[in-house]
């Protein structure tokens, strides 16, 4: 139907002119941990790059806590500005919804804490980060799917 | 009985319109045919159905069929007025007959039940009595009379649920609401509001108090509450994870979950003494912790052999041996109030059941075919077992007998219902 075809080719234009106007992050695993600036693009000038915004999310495999290889770019930016800035930062550690209540509430404080170890390794102080855990409590993503799920295995480092 | 209805009394009744309803979506191959005559009254209509209420609860164990009043062809309000041949035309085997009297504000209700293929008495007339607030209880406790009589098991019907309800919209508008309902959802009351996640709850064995986890301090913490006051306690503060309350048999302590030292472990907590026990000692994630029936061994889910699974720890010496060993893994385990059973979150397949071990012949059962089932809380008569599931986009609880034949569904009417904990008996 011809109908069908221009909705779909609208629909089509608005989601790329949105994409044109902000980086994408793709829901594959392996895309997700890697550092992206999320500031507009169009009007980026010297000044502003030193307040971008740090992609503040990492994330696992299921019922995984360690680290992925492709985190480690973004979280050693992370340690740079908490250590340079001397700011401290709350880690929030996330589980899908498989599984039960309190094991996922513990394997996102695992999460968080594989975060935490690592940001000290690079010389963070202990004392500035703390630890949460909101197990599957608090998802990003509400289906009942991988692509969801995917989502929701995180850890979010906020300041 | 008495006792309990005094208890009752002292409630606070807020109740608020019945927040769950129950849909019968499996019942048992052979139910037992039971004729639930409606009551005689000496005014007008009461403010509860009592014969409603009493066919309903034993439809809800699923191993009655309740003969529909349309298909009835008398009604008898005395033993004089039984024709048995009535009820054997339409294949009932037990018949309920009786009648209500208000006198000076309060109601006494008088029941029989025949044995219709004996066309016999299977109980001597018997009362009841209670004010008109009452009258829900007084069907209940009618309901557990013939239960008990025709199927030897101590009826669950005049037990209680705890549940956590949520509405979650993202974060701003959050809201969680601690619940307590009667076991068929009727008269639901609000325990505790909070913005932040709740969840965990569990009774204390005499009925009086829950534990609970919740985050409103922004960290997870164990707090109990005594239900007829609402008064409550923060009892842990300590660093890290405070979570999975359960209660042990004589009530005095709690064992929880606390990452303190450095990950999950399994300590108890005397709630008289406040003396910390630390119990597991591993790097592994140890949580979930539920005693068993005699309060010498402590069930618990670990990660320590890989994926989940369910151990068993001494609460004298901290001995350690694993349970469980089917499936890909198991958590949340709970034993029978007989100690017999371990019931337990199963996945196999990638899909989450409820099953059901033989603690001695270690034989697994699945119980449930729904998909992401959780949070299984065993009645105190140890034959159902309600729990928590989604259904139609929503989280719902769900009930299935021990057997597994029969299944029901309490889907609410408003948030998503999770993490239900069955009393004890009262």
């Amino acid at each position: 139907m011809i109908t069908k075809a221009l909705k779909q080719g609208l629909t089509f234009a608005v989601i790329m002119s949105f994409l044109v106007g902000c980086s994408s992050s793709s829901t594959q695993d392996e895309d997700m941990s890697s550092a992206t600036s999320t500031a507009p693009a169009p009007t980026e000038t010297v000044n502003e790059v030193v307040e971008q915004e740090l992609e503040s999310i990492v994330y696992f495999d299921f019922d995984q806590a360690t680290l992925k290889p492709q985190t480690r770019a973004l979280l050693l930016a992370h340690a740079d500005r908490l250590k340079s800035s001397n700011s401290s930062a709350r880690l929030e550690g996330h589980a899908d919804e498989r599984g039960s209540r309190e094991y996922n509430i513990a394997l996102g404080e695992r999460r968080a804490n594989a975060v935490r170890d690592f940001l000290v390794l690079q010389g963070v102080s202990a004392s500035s980060l703390e630890v949460v855990s909101y197990g599957e409590e608090r998802p990003l993503a509400n289906g009942s799917d991988e692509s969801s799920y995917a989502q929701n295995r995180r850890v979010e480092v906020k300041y | 009985m008495k006792n309990y209805l005094l208890f009752l009394v002292l409630f606070v009744s807020s109740f608020t319109q019945a927040q769950l309803t129950i849909e019968i979506s499996r019942g048992a191959d052979n139910p037992t045919r039971i004729a639930v005559v409606p009551m005689g009254t000496t005014g007008g209509p009461l403010a509860e159905d009592i014969s409603a209420i009493i066919s309903d609860d034993l439809e809800f164990s699923g191993q009655f069929a309740a003969i529909p009043r349309t298909d009835m062809l008398s009604f008898p309000k005395t033993e004089a007025e039984v024709f048995y041949r009535d009820w054997s035309v339409l294949k009932t085997e037990y018949l309920l007959i009786g009648n209500v009297e208000e006198r000076a504000g309060r109601y006494y209700a008088t029941y029989q039940l025949f044995d219709v293929l004996g066309q016999r008495k299977a109980l001597p007339k018997l009362s009841v009595d209670g004010t008109e607030a009452q009258l829900r209880d007084m069907a209940h406790h009618i309901s557990d009379k013939v239960y008990e009589t025709i199927t030897g098991i101590r009826g669950i019907f005049s037990t209680k649920l705890i549940y956590v309800e949520a509405f979650q919209q993202n974060g701003a508008n959050d809201k969680y609401r601690l619940m307590l309902s009667d076991v068929d959802g009727a008269r639901s009351r609000l325990l505790l509001e909070t913005q932040a996640p709740l969840m965990s709850p569990v009774w204390s064995p005499d009925g009086r108090r829950v534990a609970y986890v919740s985050f409103e301090s922004t960290r997870p913490a164990v707090y109990v509450q005594e239900i007829a006051t609402g008064r409550r306690e923060q009892v842990t503060n300590f660093t890290g994870l405070n979570g999975a309350p359960s209660w042990s048999p004589d009530g005095q302590k709690l064992a929880l979950v606390l990452s303190k030292d450095g990950n999950p472990e399994i300590y108890t907590l005397s709630l008289i003494t406040r003396q910390l026990t630390r119990l597991t000692n591993h790097f592994g994630i140890d949580t979930e912790p539920a005693w068993t029936a005699d309060g010498n061994a402590i069930m618990f889910t670990s990660n320590r052999g890989g994926r989940p699974q369910i151990y068993q720890v001494n609460v004298a010496t901290s001995q350690v041996e694993r349970v469980t060993f089917e499936g890909e893994q198991n958590t949340r385990g709970r034993v029978s109030p007989d100690g017999k059973n371990l019931v337990m979150v199963h996945q196999r397949n990638g899909t989450y059941h409820l099953a059901t071990q033989d603690l001695k012949t270690g034989n697994l059962r699945i119980l449930t075919e729904t998909d992401l089932d959780e949070s299984p809380t065993i009645a105190p008569n140890g034959a159902m077992l309600m729990y928590a599931t989604r259904f139609g986009g929503k989280g719902i609880l769900a009930a299935v007998s021990l057997d597994a034949r029969t299944r029901v569904r309490l889907p609410s009417k408003q948030g998503d219902v999770r993490e239900p904990a069955w009393s004890p008996f009262f």
